[in-house]
């Protein structure tokens, strides 16, 4: 512990003076504080949010019917000019554009951000009884770099990319279609936008387990730290690892681009299955990147309102490593399809079904803390109930795609799609939310209005079901995903589909009405609203928490819960 | 937002007259194959003996499986949720260890999985297991459109484009899903289909015959088929592959092999090609032997002068046959 007390010597050197504010620039802009670089991500993560939900509407807006009345040169869409929709064979590329920018604000600047940036810098500190992160400094960097890195995707979205305006190949960037496929600016900002948000999370990621590794309070060992960090500590593991090979692929995917190398070109040599393998050697481990702090608020909230501690800890600490290390083994059932050898495919099925395991201890603990337990129905618990239920579905359709037998007829299907928005958009998406509203008082100081939370919770329910469930079906019956038209045939249930998209707007119109209420209404918050089971340190302080926490570490007990 | 709302609006109502026209048309359409149903909620109908197996394996094994095992967790939840809230049980219990449960959801999920794993690997090696082909089909995919050649039929590459929508509303075919010129294939034999693209990856994908095989550029993939049932067959490009990647289908019409052998000679090519052209290759290259030998005897027998006219004559004739190869078939 040597070095966590020279650490946070070193700290309360600069900051004598408690509870003193800086000026608004000063506090916001040159922030290293991490509770305001946490605000900062989840206020980042809201907007990016917003605009990323508002590129589904579109998807969802032109396939609510079969033909095309989006993506045409004489829609509305048209005649707003943010599109370039000047013939057929643009705007149809634009919705492309579209569907890639979804994608990417989705997984790198929506739930990145808002579950380790936002979530990990609040309440790691807090619940480890650490003063702050151990990199302060490099914590405001990560936040503006990925700032910056939106920057660049969105203007990616309005420069030249060959067939049009924008990079239209899709958020896993396969070669040729990245390089020969789309030859203007657009894709090269796309680039240069993953890879300053890569270091972003890269450095993040080294001050997440430089933190949780150091500056734990006297008496928490590893094995006493709150589920949450736990996740948090293991994303950071991921990121770590998962995200210099992607940095290396797109550099090379560049250099293809640019300067006449031909990593990824067959025609000199190089193999564009090859760029599958590494992208997806980092985007799988990405997909529990997004989950696993989620799983970790979950088991909080859990464990809260059903006033019983976390069943199973050490299971669930342990699931969540075993998830994070197989995590990295089975990459390439992505591409059972691209022609590896039947063995490998073999491997990659037997590896990937076992990831379910785990996953099934930890649902299963998840409800053996509520069992015996006394549950109280606040709108955190909806959202962690919710997402218990819809993160199994989303669970077991992954069993069944991990068949390597069955994903032949699956694969590149809207089952595909369906599959991992359970566990994206209704998974961790309802982590969020529930993290959101379980630390809102805490994060703020004021108490969001139950009533308007729970009915938040309900619209989205039937809504995300509603966008999502029917398009099992349409995969099945075989409509492959980023198809601009489809047959006649597949007309309901994308018809279903896009009225679910309806009810989900409203349910986000909710959401923003809670925000505005509590702003409004400014009710002061408790330090602990949630009473006796609502055991972790951050609830020891007061609500918001003072600028500056734990300048004497608090001493935990062995018996104290986790 | 306001015309957003408005077009869903009409999107409600035109839902609701659409799931009417799609019972009606589902009763008249159910026995469709080789295309989607409408409103369908299944696997497309199987046509080849690897879809039925992979029928088998998602309707049989894994649905039930994944259906239980989603009812159950849901049955668990509610049961709590009834049985533990804080008016049912207002005092919480304050255990959180069971060791015999969690070796119970530990193992049950792996003996599951296990027991998953037996068919699904029975169903990967059979996709995998081609047997003896009679006939190969080599698919490249373009920027958007689909070349299929018969590499050994002699039938050389034509170019499947998406048959337009007047076209396709004319002739009374499913639009987006039928090609101008199809890829024809015998029924009950067994169909090789070598996979490669020329510019960006693009996949073949044919829901009833549960095909589905990426088009590499630089590489050659190989999938198999057989058709049970003559009729036609639509699938469509499967890896997003740039602008028109919705308007490339596939469509294969199996047909009898009376049928395909005369559809193969209207392409110029021949049911003996093979043997042809060896028996072709053959012939001259006792033609070219002759030759050689010809001029060897004149060159050594011969003065300078008519050697060099042999000579000529030689090269007349061992260049002569392939050219004239086409012709003969």
């Amino acid at each position: 512990m040597a070095t966590a007390q020279t650490v946070q010597a070193g700290h309360d050197d600069h900051h004598d003076d408690h509870d003193h504010k800086p000026g608004f620039f000063t506090r916001w802009f040159m922030s290293t504080n991490h509770k305001d670089i946490g605000t900062l991500y989840l206020v980042f993560a809201i907007v990016a949010g917003l605009i990323g939900g508002a590129l589904s509407g579109l998807i969802r807006w032109e396939l609510a019917a079969p033909g095309l009345q989006v993506f045409t040169p004489d829609s509305m869409l048209a005649q707003l000019g943010l599109f370039d929709l000047a013939d057929e064979s643009r705007a149809r590329h634009a919705y492309n554009v579209v569907v890639t920018g979804h994608a990417l604000i989705m997984v790198f600047f929506v739930v990145m951000p808002a579950t380790m940036g936002g979530f990990g810098n609040w309440f790691v500190p807090l619940m480890i009884g650490a003063p702050d992160m151990a990199f302060p400094r490099m914590n405001n960097i990560s936040f503006w770099m990925l700032f910056f890195a939106f920057v660049l995707l969105v203007i990616s979205l309005f420069v030249d990319g060959g067939p049009g305006r924008g990079f239209g190949g899709g958020w896993t960037i396969y070669p040729p279609l990245s390089t020969s496929g789309h030859t203007g600016p657009s894709m090269d900002l796309a680039i240069f936008s993953l890879h300053i948000a890569g270091a972003s999370s890269i450095l993040g990621a080294i001050n997440f387990i430089t933190t949780i590794f150091n500056m734990r309070a006297p008496g928490m060992t590893l094995h006493r730290m709150p589920l949450f960090a736990w996740g948090v500590l293991i994303t950071a593991f991921l990121l770590l690892l998962s995200l210099p090979v992607l940095a290396g692929a797109i550099t090379m995917l560049l250099t293809d681009r640019n300067f006449g190398t031909s990593f990824f070109n067959p025609a000199g040599g190089g193999d564009p299955v090859m760029f599958q393998h590494l992208f997806w050697f980092f985007g799988h481990p990405e997909v529990y990147i997004m989950i696993l702090p989620g799983f970790g608020i979950i088991s909080h909230i859990v464990s809260t309102f059903s006033r019983k501690p976390v069943f199973g800890y050490l299971a669930m600490a342990y699931a969540m490593i075993a998830i994070g290390f197989i995590g990295f083994v089975v990459w390439a059932h992505h591409m059972y399809t691209v022609g590896m050898n039947v063995n490998l495919r073999a491997y990659f099925v037997a590896a990937t079904m076992i990831i379910a395991v785990p996953t099934g201890v930890k649902i299963f603990s998840w409800i053996a803390t509520m069992w015996g337990g006394s549950i109280d129905f606040k709108t955190p618990m909806l959202w962690a109930i919710g997402f218990i239920f819809l993160f199994t579905l989303g669970g077991v359709t992954g069993v069944v795609l991990a068949n390597a037998g069955i994903d032949y007829s699956l694969h590149d299907t809207y089952y595909v799609v369906a599959h991992f928005h359970y566990v994206l958009s209704l998974g961790a998406v309802f982590s969020i939310f529930a993290g959101f509203y379980y630390w809102f008082e805490k994060m703020f100081g004021v108490k969001y209005n139950e009533a308007l939370g729970a009915l938040h919770f309900w619209v989205m329910f039937v809504g995300v079901n509603l966008v999502f469930f029917p398009q099992h079906f349409l995969g099945l019956q075989g409509m492959p995903r980023r198809y601009v038209d489809y047959p006649e045939a597949f007309t309901l249930w994308n018809h279903v589909s896009s009225v679910g998209y309806v009810v989900t707007m409203v349910g986000v119109g909710i959401f923003l009405l809670v925000l505005l209420e509590a702003a409004i209404r400014r009710r002061p918050g408790e330090a602990n609203p949630w009473g006796e089971g609502a055991t972790t340190l951050e609830w020891t302080l007061p609500s918001p928490p003072p600028f500056h926490q734990f300048n004497t570490p608090p001493v935990i007990k062995p018996d104290d819960h986790h | 937002m306001k015309n957003w709302g408005m077009g869903m609006g009409k999107g409600i109502a035109g839902l609701m007259a659409l799931a009417s026209a799609t019972m009606l048309s589902g009763a008249a359409w159910a026995s469709t194959v080789g295309q989607p149903t409408p409103g369908g909620i299944g696997l497309q109908e199987a046509a080849s003996p690897l879809k039925h197996d992979a029928h088998f394996f998602h309707d049989w094994i894994l649905m039930p499986i994944i259906t239980v095992i989603t009812l159950l967790v849901l049955g668990l939840l509610i049961w709590v949720m009834i049985r533990y809230n804080k008016r049912a049980n207002p005092t919480p219990a304050k255990w959180s260890h069971n060791t015999t449960v969690e070796i119970i959801w530990t193992l049950g999920p792996v003996l599951i999985l296990a027991f998953i794993a037996v068919f699904s690997f029975r169903l990967l090696y059979a996709y995998s297991d081609i047997p003896d082909p009679d006939v190969t089909v080599k698919v490249t995919g373009y920027q958007w459109n689909w070349g299929y050649e018969y590499p050994e039929l002699g039938v050389s590459e034509y170019v499947s484009n998406l048959l337009p929508e007047d076209e396709a509303r004319a002739q009374g075919v499913p639009y987006l899903l039928a090609a101008d010129e199809p890829m024809v294939v015998p029924v009950g034999q067994v169909v090789r289909l070598t996979v490669t693209a020329a510019d960006v990856i693009h996949a073949v994908a044919l829901p009833a015959f549960g095909l589905k095989t990426d088009a590499v550029p630089g590489r050659i993939n190989e999938t198999w088929f057989r058709a049970e049932r003559t009729g036609v067959y639509y699938g469509q490009c499967s890896e997003l592959c740039g602008v028109n990647h919705a308007y490339m289908p596939l469509q294969i019409n199996v047909v009898t092999q009376a049928e395909f052998e005369q559809w193969v000679a209207s392409r110029g090519g021949s049911m003996t090609f093979l043997a042809d052209q060896a028996a072709e290759a053959a012939a001259v290259e006792a033609a070219a032997a002759e030759a050689a030998a010809a001029t060897a005897a004149a060159e050594a027998a011969a003065a300078e002068g008519e050697a060099a006219e042999v000579d000529a004559a030689a090269t007349e004739t061992a260049t002569e046959p392939p050219a004239a190869a086409p012709a003969a078939q």
